[in-house]
């Protein structure tokens, strides 16, 4: 079991040999551009206008607080991050980030955001963000990740608050139109991880995390992933009866919802890995286009 | 040129390590993000004074 895990003494003898690279790949980058992107549909739906420099300063603060909690993430992670393929190349089970110096630089750069999102914009944006933080480090990563096979479902709920910052960075409020745009990413997030959870089954096995294929099998997530694929099609589209989506976003999130369904459609009926890996990447696409459009209407007015 | 005498300037100089270049960098990554935090503290603070309305 402990055959592909890094002795710790291995870890310390290499520990601080990392460069600069290793302390932005802590930030994961990859996962931060989609929180930004939704963290700016968020600032450009909202009604009202942001001095370019303060939106510059809110995607800033909104992507270093994401990315710091990715580093707190993978000072937590570290021992199942070795046991993993896909993430035993991260730079603390490689020995190149000392552990503890992952979790400093995390712990500042989210002090760090907060602080930064408060002052410059207002303190509803900065709450928001802490609590985002918080969420995704100590509900989803130290409580329920190894805990159950909803793990991803309530965790899911941390990735869920880039718009409702990005609005709040804007107006200084919640209202309904950002809470949507919550539930957007909130009910997206299930179907999306649960294709990764199929393929990379045997890597959460292994490292013992109960992800829903590895501890209900995959005819139940696939299950599952079909539900929430349905779920999302009505929340998908109510951007556009709230008045923020116009024409051209209600005729996207359909197009784009029918399509999520019909991939979950496909891996239900499959027996292998194949339409899950296809439904991932479309996954993320769907959610990129879906704001892309959200993005594009406001900006073309 | 024998090991010792190749290591020997680098360790007298303490600069030239492949070690001693990465911290370098390190250093200097810090050193840059603490002169852009201060910018944008400075920047923010003078666009919050003007009313923070678009020029």
């Amino acid at each position: 079991m402990t055959d592909s895990v890094i002795a710790p003494e291995i870890m310390d003898s290499q520990a601080g040999s990392g460069t600069v690279r290793d302390y932005v790949a802590l930030l994961k980058p990859r996962v931060m551009s989609l929180v930004v992107f939704s963290g700016v549909a968020g600032m450009v739906v909202a009604p009202g206008h942001l001095h370019p420099v303060l939106a510059l300063v809110a995607v800033l603060c909104i992507a270093l607080a994401s990315g710091a909690a990715g580093a707190i993430n993978m000072w937590y992670d570290r021992d199942i991050d070795a046991m993993m393929d896909r993430t035993a190349q991260r730079p603390i089970p490689q020995g190149l980030v000392p552990a503890d110096e992952a979790l400093a630089f995390g712990v500042i750069l989210t002090i760090a955001s907060v602080t930064l999102m408060g002052l410059a914009l207002n303190w509803v944006a900065a709450g928001l963000l802490a609590l985002a933080s918080g969420f995704y480090i100590f509900i989803y990563t130290m409580w329920l990740k190894r805990r159950t096979p909803q793990n991803i479902v309530i965790g899911g709920a941390a990735g869920a608050f880039p718009p409702m910052i990005g609005w709040a960075a804007v107006t200084g409020d919640v209202s309904v139109a950002s809470i949507v745009l919550f539930a957007l990413i909130f009910f997206w997030t299930p179907p999306h991880f649960w294709a990764l959870a199929i393929f990379r089954k045997l890597d959460y096995q292994h490292a013992g995390v109960p992800m829903l294929p590895v501890v209900a099998g995959e005819r139940e997530t696939k299950k599952q992933m079909l539900i929430y694929t349905l779920l999302l099609l009505p929340i998908a589209i109510s951007p556009y009866f709230l008045g923020i989506g116009g024409l051209t976003y209600l005729a996207g999130s359909i197009i784009l919802g029918v399509a999520f369904v019909a991939f979950a459609v496909q891996v239900l009926r499959s027996d292998d890995h194949k339409p899950a890996k296809r439904m991932f990447a479309f996954s993320i696409l769907y959610l990129f286009l879906l704001f892309a459009i959200l993005i594009g209407e406001h900006l073309a007015v | 040129m024998t090991e010792q005498q190749s290591q020997g300037p680098a360790r007298k100089h303490g600069g030239d390590t492949d070690l001693h270049r990465r911290q370098r960098g390190k250093n200097l990554a810090v050193l840059a993000t603490l002169v852009a935090f201060i910018v944008i503290i400075y920047v923010v603070a003078m666009v919050r004074m003007s009313g923070g309305t678009f020029p």
